[in-house]
This record gives C-alpha cells, sequence and structure tokens, in this order.
C-alpha cells in the first residue's frame, strides 16, 4: 500500500498562523494542495500570511480574526466562503498564555485565556459546522497542549482551556460522526516556537532533561500530524487526542 | 412555484433520506421517518435557507411532523 496525502480541493481554515505552529501547519496544509485561510490578530499580521502564502505557491489568503469577538468571526466567514468557499478542514490554533501561580492569578488573566483558548474554540467551530454537515465531510482539529494532560506549575488557566478542548472535541466528535466529520485534539510538548523562547533558561533545561528524545519539537513535526488527521488517510480517527512530545509525556 | 406543501415535503424527503410519497402530513419526523436529534436540526436549518427566514429554537422544537413545518411556514411567511 502507498500513502499518499493529499488535500486537493479541500478548504482550510487555521486560526493563529502568523508564526509558531499555526503557521507551520497553515504551509504544510497549503503545500498538500488545500486552500488556505490562514487568520491573525492583526492587519500586518495577515498581510505576512499571504506574503508567506504567495512566496510558496499556496492558495489561499491570510485575514484577520480576533477568536473572542463574534462580529470579526462572522465577517471573516463570510469573506472566506466568497473568496474560497466555506471550509470543511478547521484547525484552532490560535491560542495565548498568561501565566502566573493561581494564588496571585488576576480575574483578567483568566478569563481572557478561557475565552481565547476554549471560548473560541467553540465559537468558530459552531459558525464553521453548518457547512461540514451539509458537504457530509468535515475535519476539526484543536491544538491543546501536553501541559492539558500532565498539569504545569502557573499555568493552571491555560491547562483548564487544554484539557478542556480535549473533552469538547470527545464530545463534539460522538455527535457529528454520522455526518463523516472527525474531530481531534494534537497535543504538542515543548516545541521550538516564540511561545517557548520566552521560558527561562533553568525551566528549558529541566523540561528537555524529561524529553527522552532529547530535543525540542519542530512546529513542522505537529504539522505533520494535523495533516495526516486532516487527510483521507487519518479518516477513521475520531475523538482522540494525539500526543506529539518526544515521550515527554506517555498517556 | 411549488406550493408550500411541495417545497417542505420535498425538503423533509432529501435531508432525511425517505421518499417523497413517504412524507405525509401526519407524519412524525422522529417516530416515522427515523429522523435522530441532529437530522431534526439540520432539517429546520434546510428549511430556514428554502424559505429564506429564521426559525427561534423554542419555535424549531414543536415542529415535529410535516403538517407543523408546513403549518409554521404558512403563519410566518403568509
Amino acid at each position: 500500500m502507498t500513502l499518499t496525502i493529499s488535500l486537493n480541493d479541500k478548504v482550510a481554515l487555521v486560526t493563529g498562523a502568523s508564526r509558531g505552529i499555526g503557521a507551520a501547519i497553515a504551509d504544510t496544509l497549503g503545500g498538500l494542495g488545500a486552500t488556505v485561510i490562514g487568520t491573525a490578530t492583526s492587519a500586518g499580521g495577515a498581510e505576512k500570511i499571504s506574503a508567506r502564502f504567495a512566496e510558496k505557491g499556496i492558495a489561499g489568503a491570510g485575514k484577520v480574526l480576533d477568536v473572542t469577538s463574534p462580529e470579526s468571526l462572522a465577517e471573516l466567514l463570510e469573506s472566506a466562503k466568497n473568496e474560497f468557499g466555506a471550509p470543511t478542514i478547521l484547525v484552532n490554533n490560535a491560542g495565548i498564555t498568561k501565566d502566573n501561580l493561581l494564588m496571585r492569578m488576576k480575574d483578567d488573566e483568566w478569563e481572557s485565556v478561557i475565552d481565547t483558548n476554549l471560548s473560541a474554540v467553540y465559537r468558530v467551530t459552531k459558525a464553521c459546522l453548518r457547512d461540514m454537515t451539509k458537504a457530509r465531510w468535515g475535519r476539526i482539529i484543536n491544538i491543546s497542549s501536553v501541559v492539558g494532560s500532565m498539569g504545569n506549575a502557573g499555568q493552571s488557566n491555560y491547562a483548564a482551556t487544554k484539557a478542556g478542548v480535549a473533552g469538547f472535541g470527545r464530545s463534539l466528535a460522538a455527535e457529528v460522526g454520522s455526518r463523516g466529520i472527525t474531530v481531534n485534539t494534537v497535543a504538542p510538548g515543548f516545541i521550538d516556537t516564540d511561545m517557548t523562547k520566552v521560558l527561562p533558561e533553568a525551566q528549558r533545561e529541566s523540561l528537555m532533561s524529561k524529553i527522552p528524545l532529547g530535543r525540542l519539537g519542530a512546529p513542522e513535526e505537529i504539522a505533520s500530524v494535523v495533516a495526516f488527521l486532516a487527510s483521507d488517510a487519518g479518516g477513521y480517527v475520531t475523538g482522540e487526542t494525539i500526543h506529539v512530545n518526544g515521550g515527554m509525556y506517555m498517556a | 412555484m411549488s406550493s408550500i406543501e411541495e417545497r417542505v415535503k420535498k425538503i423533509v424527503a432529501e435531508q432525511l433520506g425517505v421518499k417523497e410519497e413517504d412524507v405525509k402530513p401526519e407524519a412524525s419526523f422522529v417516530e416515522d421517518l427515523g429522523a435522530d436529534s441532529l437530522d431534526t436540526v439540520e432539517l429546520v436549518m434546510a428549511l430556514e435557507e428554502e424559505f429564506e427566514t429564521e426559525i427561534p429554537d423554542e419555535e424549531a422544537e414543536k415542529i415535529t411532523t410535516v403538517q407543523l413545518a408546513i403549518d409554521y411556514i404558512k403563519e410566518n411567511l403568509g
């Protein structure tokens, strides 16, 4: 048997696609033939995505989306549908961290992380689901984190959202499986991105000592798993959380 | 232009994958036509699109038979 992954004729929406894991996912899906709408929070970020796509010969465009705003989401989907058609591959990747010990955590640090990382997954997914059920085909892939399973001091807000996303995915998978829609969660470990570059050196070293593969992951190594789940090759996987962490946490 | 009855029956048949002749006015979507809860949600969405209207959730829940769907559309578009 030969394994070919093609996403020709598919339209994919990837949130938070200006850098890091989201950028790698958008570029990988695009490289496999999908038309990609990659979102960024600013107009400058969206332009950079468009420029990157053009340079790599990827169909699609960068667009502005504030995942916490229903109005911004409605605007994005309308323009994306008019230009490219309704997305049937959705990658909920946009996320933020606002780390703090719980005893010091501000309500705003809790609420903004919940809104961006968890409520937005509800919001964007719901908005895209109607077209997927009509198409009788869809792929929803939510980017979680190893922290959602193993926990991490100072990240109670972030971890709550990442565990929440996995439970959301399992429930939705049960709801929409009969429509040919799969819902999965990909949980990256310690990946070399701007989000992990800010960690203090001592914390980086202590994390590295816990990774059997002995190195950080590359964003492309998350993107390849997402591409598999988005393709027909991954068509029988649903409701699952795939851990991609170099062995740092084995579930 | 087909009548409201015909348009509703056609959509019900399409959405639930049943024959149009089985879509009798008194037929219940769930009990007679084999719809599950997701089917009924999709059916209401399809009716909304066909008749370019929005059916509030509390009204949608009451539309359980073909006749009730026809009545709702007639009352709200008439």
